[in-house]
């Protein structure tokens, strides 16, 4: 039967009274309709995934280089993700015979080469404006935690090592910073810029986030951030930030150099 | 004379549609994601037989080095994959259309005679309703394979906040081999499923789309006593 005949049928009301179909009639027409659909929803689907798919990038910011659309979604998921989110959700912990030895190393972006580790400071600006200048004794003089967990990379790796140094929040109350964890996020850069991330206020208190100095019970090697870096449980490696140079509150989200590259902004786990 | 047969609702149709672009895009964004640590091989007794995967495969399908973007796709595409399956398995219960699809206990014998038949080494098979005993396992196990990927799914994606999950998987590590495994899963379903449905012919494919097939029934004599079984099935 031709296209045009079918649609007339399908289309167009009969006149006269209304014969009995044969199952031949019954069998095409209904053949057509679902084919026809399939045919039409299919159509409209893959013109959805175009859309999707060639949807131009968001302009880079604080977040870059993800389809505009899928953003908004990323953004959306973390809505949600975070209404799951509580500090008492712990990572889990596993006994020191089973940290590795070797603890895997990626990049080196913002803590490449050495560093006079005497004269580092963590530079930590207040609300007020006025900014601490700490060095590492000081921190080292604070209770230590360790924490043997399974550390997660972005790419899909995970290694459980052994850190130690101390915890973020006794940081915090330690340098009577409890005022700026008002704020919404913590951004932490290298001493050269070149490596930043932000963490939101919640998984920056989390109990198992630590100011790290020790790796395996030793101080870090520079390769491994020294003299102090993030371990942050919560979040995959790319937060985890080596060589910690300064530590800055606020409301909005702080630049992150992963983020930039399309990768979610929040990055929890 | 030609007589139509309903056999697939159109929710089952519909969800079954939905679900194959889907899983195609959650499957290609999850090689996007795999590819940045693709360090599964299959290896018995110090052979490695397959390595996941060669380059000449990446390459041909250009998923290097797009883990972000295969990201962002993959937790949109959950969403829609999470909702469809929950559709579909709603409806099935409700309907009470899962007495057609779940095994019974004869299902796995049955099953056995399905294969046999269907590598031409019996000559008859089972009598079978809607689905027979091989199609009622693997359309059960594939539901069931679905919920896997979500639970290993879930396990990977929030590890901390769904440390339960995590455990349940045997740990984080261990939810990604078994998210993959299933991938694989699904895979090597659909090689199989496509094979069957070719061999099955028009009618079965079409009642997919269109929800019936076209059945030859011989004219029947006005008063005919039926047992219970077809009373049944033409109630």
């Amino acid at each position: 039967m031709k296209l045009t005949k079918k649609l007339n049928k399908v289309f167009s009301k009969n006149k006269g009274p209304k014969k009995e179909l044969t199952v031949e009639q019954k069998i095409s027409r209904r053949n057509f309709i679902s084919f026809g659909s399939l045919l039409v929803l299919g159509g409209a689907a893959y013109g959805g995934w175009r859309w999707l798919y060639t949807s131009p990038n968001e302009a880079p910011g604080i977040t870059g280089e993800a389809h505009k659309p899928l953003r908004a979604v990323l953004n959306a998921n973390e809505k949600v993700v975070r209404q799951l989110y509580s500090n008492k959700n712990l990572v889990k912990t596993y006994p020191k015979e089973m940290a590795a030895k070797v603890v895997r190393h990626n990049s080196d972006i913002g803590s490449d080469g050495l560093i006079d580790v005497d004269n580092w400071k963590l530079s930590v600006k207040k609300q007020n404006g006025e900014l601490l200048n700490i060095g590492i004794d000081e921190i080292k003089k604070l209770p230590k935690t360790e924490i043997i967990y399974d550390f997660k990379c972005v790419e899909g790796w995970d290694q459980i090592s052994h850190w130690g140094g101390v915890k973020f929040s006794d940081f915090i109350a330690h340098f009577k910073l409890d005022a700026e964890t008002r704020f919404e996020y913590v951004g932490m850069e290298t001493p050269d810029k070149e490596y930043y991330v932000g963490v939101d206020m919640p998984s920056a208190m989390h109990p198992q986030t630590l100011l790290a100095y020790e790796v395996n019970e030793k101080p870090l090697p520079p390769k491994h951030g020294a003299p102090l870096r993030l371990i942050i449980p919560v979040k995959y490696g790319i937060k985890n930030l080596k060589r910690i140079g300064s530590i800055t509150f606020s409301n909005n989200r702080p630049r992150d150099y992963w983020a930039e590259q399309g990768y979610d902004y929040y990055a929890g786990l | 004379m030609k007589v139509i047969k309903e056999k697939h609702t159109l929710l089952m149709r519909w969800t079954h549609w939905v679900n194959f672009p889907i899983l195609t895009i959650m499957i290609w964004s999850g090689l996007l994601i795999y590819w940045a640590n693709d360090t599964y091989t299959f290896t018995l007794f110090g052979v490695t037989f397959i390595r996941f995967f060669p380059q000449g495969f990446y390459d041909a399908l250009h998923i290097p080095r797009r883990l972000a973007e295969g990201m962002a796709f993959h937790f949109l595409f959950m969403w829609f994959f999470a909702l469809n399956g929950f559709l579909y398995v709603t409806y099935t219960i409700i309907s009470g259309r899962w007495r057609e699809l779940l095994p019974s206990r004869h299902s796995f014998k049955e099953a056995w005679l399905v294969v046999l038949h269907d590598l031409h080494i019996r000559k008859t098979a089972p009598p079978q309703n809607k689905y027979n005993a091989a199609q009622r396992i693997a359309y059960t196990a594939i539901i069931v394979m679905g919920f896997g990927s979500l639970i290993t799914g879930l396990a990977i994606y929030k590890p901390v906040q769904f440390n339960y999950l995590a455990w349940l998987c045997g740990g984080y590590h261990l939810a990604r081999i078994w998210h993959f495994v299933l991938t694989i899963g699904y895979v090597l379903f659909f090689l199989v499923h496509v094979v069957q449905v070719i061999l099955a012919g028009w009618n079965n494919f079409r009642s997919v789309i269109s929800g019936f097939e076209v059945i030859d029934e011989k004219p029947q004599p006005a008063i005919q006593i039926q047992n219970d079984e077809t009373n049944k099935k033409t109630e």
